[in-house]
């Protein structure tokens, strides 16, 4: 049994945002478990994925056709393509249960995304649901909160 | 008679506006002109009827609600008799807006918070704090001591509230006829007969001109081109899995965006007078999402089998009321494409409960919300990319007439009965502009056909 230290986890949280930072889409993929959702809530405080509006609750098929998209031939609006960068705060540590493998981070960032002439900031704070599985982290949900997530946007083509 | 310079002005801009609109084209000064969205702001918007909101969001004395007509901020609030109200979001004195937050309850009444002056729900004017100041001043006989201005006339059909900014001006029944058939099919939808409103509307900005967003919800040939890249994809990793049933949400969603050319003829685009039409007349696709365990028993409960039955069996696409709003019935949704300025649109996507159904209605239309109207919609992303293209598009000089000539007969057509014609028409976009022109210069002098 694996037991994970506080900077083991922090790393992790790192090279989450590498990757897609990098676009190495298929190995953040590889993160997730399969019953995981990425869910980006539209309201402020929003506490019902279901019922009311999200700009995101993607599972895994979602998530597979939305970076599988990117790099389609007939993907207009990724020509040219998009870049992204996230700066990362130090995250929190809200949760670390080595005994049920269990484990939940809060991470502030500033998420950056940029096509062509346009760039768009975004502030942002990350709750990471993370379980230990076969002696590795993996992604149970993730949940993004735009600090402006009621305000109107363009698009948003990226991951933040 | 005296003909002022305003008259003449108005006879350019008549003259202007009619040389814009032929039976097949469109000039595009009419999605890039400043001087078109400042006459669309002034007279479109005035004469005829536009969205405002749902009475649900604003259930109790007080509560209000803040949008805009146009380009013209107003607030929606309900009155202490129980009616909806729209008021200028504008005090009467300075100018300061009234209520700023998108959504509150103002109690009693409304107080400006600048110097205080007080108005009842409905607008009328309370009080003016130290008031002997306008004593002998003749304040009393102008029109700002009459409080908040409510706009022209205001009409709820089945919830929606709707708004004319001009005093006189076409009636709510004689501006939407039949078209008012896809509403109220959206709401029979509810066991009750009723919807509410679920949560905030997705915001959503666009670099391009309002017109192009409304004249998208029927255009049919565009799905297939537009959409390969989410749709195609999504069927293509729906095949590696080994086509597993039930379909992944996200293919129930998406998928039948890439249907075929002889799918989109056949389901039919029906047009009403005034500018407003559907999509899938027969089929659509929305006909064919999975059944919710328990919704059709409630229905049939309610208004009997065969009833809940013709209810369901309506499958319209997308309708369009002239000019800024589309409906999408079987899935509760309403998108407002709200005019900012000739390249600026703010679309906002509101989505309600069906009161009296399975919540599992509710969480379909919530994700189609998410999956094909947010600013993080893969599918939104193509076609905003193809409106702002088109935006810059239309700055050359190389060409300066838009074309709208599919399934044209050849000669200008009547637009003044319902009709329904092959489902890739062009026809709609046709009859949009065709009320365009008619209420753009309803309220302009010497109109080609002499009404005024």
């Amino acid at each position: 049994m694996t037991d994970f230290t506080n900077s083991q986890i922090i790393d992790f949280i790192y090279a989450e945002a590498r990757m897609l930072d990098e676009g190495r889409y298929d190995e953040w993929l590889a993160l997730w478990l399969e019953d995981g959702h990425y869910w980006m809530p539209l309201d402020y405080q929003q506490d019902d994925p279901h019922l009311t509006t999200s700009l995101m609750y993607e599972d895994m098929f979602m998530l597979k056709l939305r970076v599988r998209r990117l790099n389609g031939a007939r993907t207009y609006s990724q020509k040219p393509k998009s870049r992204c960068s996230h700066v990362i705060q130090r995250p929190f540590i809200d949760l670390l249960d080595n005994t049920a493998g269990l484990y939940q981070t809060n991470t502030s960032m500033h998420y950056v995304e940029t096509r062509l002439d346009d760039q768009i900031l975004l502030a942002l704070t990350a709750t990471h649901d993370l379980k230990r599985v076969d002696g590795k982290l993996r992604i149970a949900n993730k949940r993004v909160d735009l600090l402006n997530c009621d305000a109107a946007f363009g698009n948003i083509q990226l991951l933040p | 008679m005296t003909v002022t310079k305003a008259d003449n002005q108005a006879r350019a801009d008549a003259a202007y506006i009619a040389q814009l609109i032929q039976p097949h084209q469109v000039h595009r000064d009419v999605y890039t002109s400043q001087t078109v969205f400042d006459l669309e702001m002034q007279h479109l918007f005035a004469n005829v009827w536009v969205f405002v909101g749902h009475d649900s969001q604003t259930p109790k004395h007080g509560d209000y609600f803040t949008t805009q007509i146009g380009t013209q901020p107003v607030i929606q609030v309900r009155h202490s008799d129980g009616q909806i109200k729209v008021l200028h979001n504008r005090c009467p004195h300075k100018g300061t807006k009234i209520a700023i937050d998108r959504t509150g309850n103002t109690g009693t009444f409304f107080r400006c918070p600048y110097h205080a002056w007080s108005f009842e729900t409905d607008g009328a004017l309370k009080a003016v704090p130290l008031d002997r100041g306008y004593e002998n001043t003749g304040f009393r006989t102008t029109a700002n001591a009459g409080g908040i201005k409510p706009v022209g006339a205001v009409h709820t059909h089945r919830g929606f509230v709707f708004a004319r900014l001009a005093e006189t001006g076409i009636s709510f029944d004689d501006f939407f006829q039949d078209s008012l058939s896809s509403l109220d099919n959206m709401v029979d939808r509810s066991p009750e007969g009723r919807l509410e409103i679920a949560g905030p509307p997705l915001r959503y900005m666009h670099k391009c001109n309002w017109k192009m967003l409304v004249e998208n919800q029927t255009d049919t040939c565009h799905p297939m081109v537009a959409h390969q890249s989410s749709a195609g994809t999504a069927v293509r990793i729906w095949e590696e899995l080994g086509n597993p049933e039930p379909k992944p949400a996200a293919m129930q969603i998406i998928a039948p965006f890439m249907s075929p050319y002889e799918f989109f003829e056949d389901m039919g685009i029906r047009t009403w007078p005034n500018g407003h039409g559907h999509t899938g007349v027969s089929h659509s696709i929305h006909s064919d999402y999975s059944a919710i365990p328990g919704y059709f028993e409630s229905m049939s409960a309610a208004y009997g089998e065969a009833r809940a039955k013709d209810i369901l069996d309506e499958n319209r696409h997308n309708t369009i009321y002239f000019p800024n709003i589309m409906v999408k019935g079987p899935i509760q949704q309403l998108r407002n494409f709200i005019p900012l300025g000739p390249d600026k649109t703010l679309v906002e996507s509101y989505i309600y409960r069906l009161v009296g159904a399975p919540d599992e209605l509710l969480a379909r239309t919530a994700m189609y919300n998410r999956m094909i109207n947010a600013p993080t919609s893969i599918v939104g992303h193509d076609d905003l990319e193809m409106y702002e293209r088109a935006q810059e598009g239309l700055l050359s000089d190389g060409l300066e007439w838009v074309n709208l000539q599919r399934l044209f007969p050849g000669t200008a057509e009547d637009f003044s009965t319902e009709t329904v014609e092959n489902g890739t028409t062009e026809r709609q976009m046709r009859n949009q502009f065709d009320a365009w022109k008619t209420f753009m210069t309803t309220s302009m002098p010497d109109r080609k056909d002499g009404r005024r």
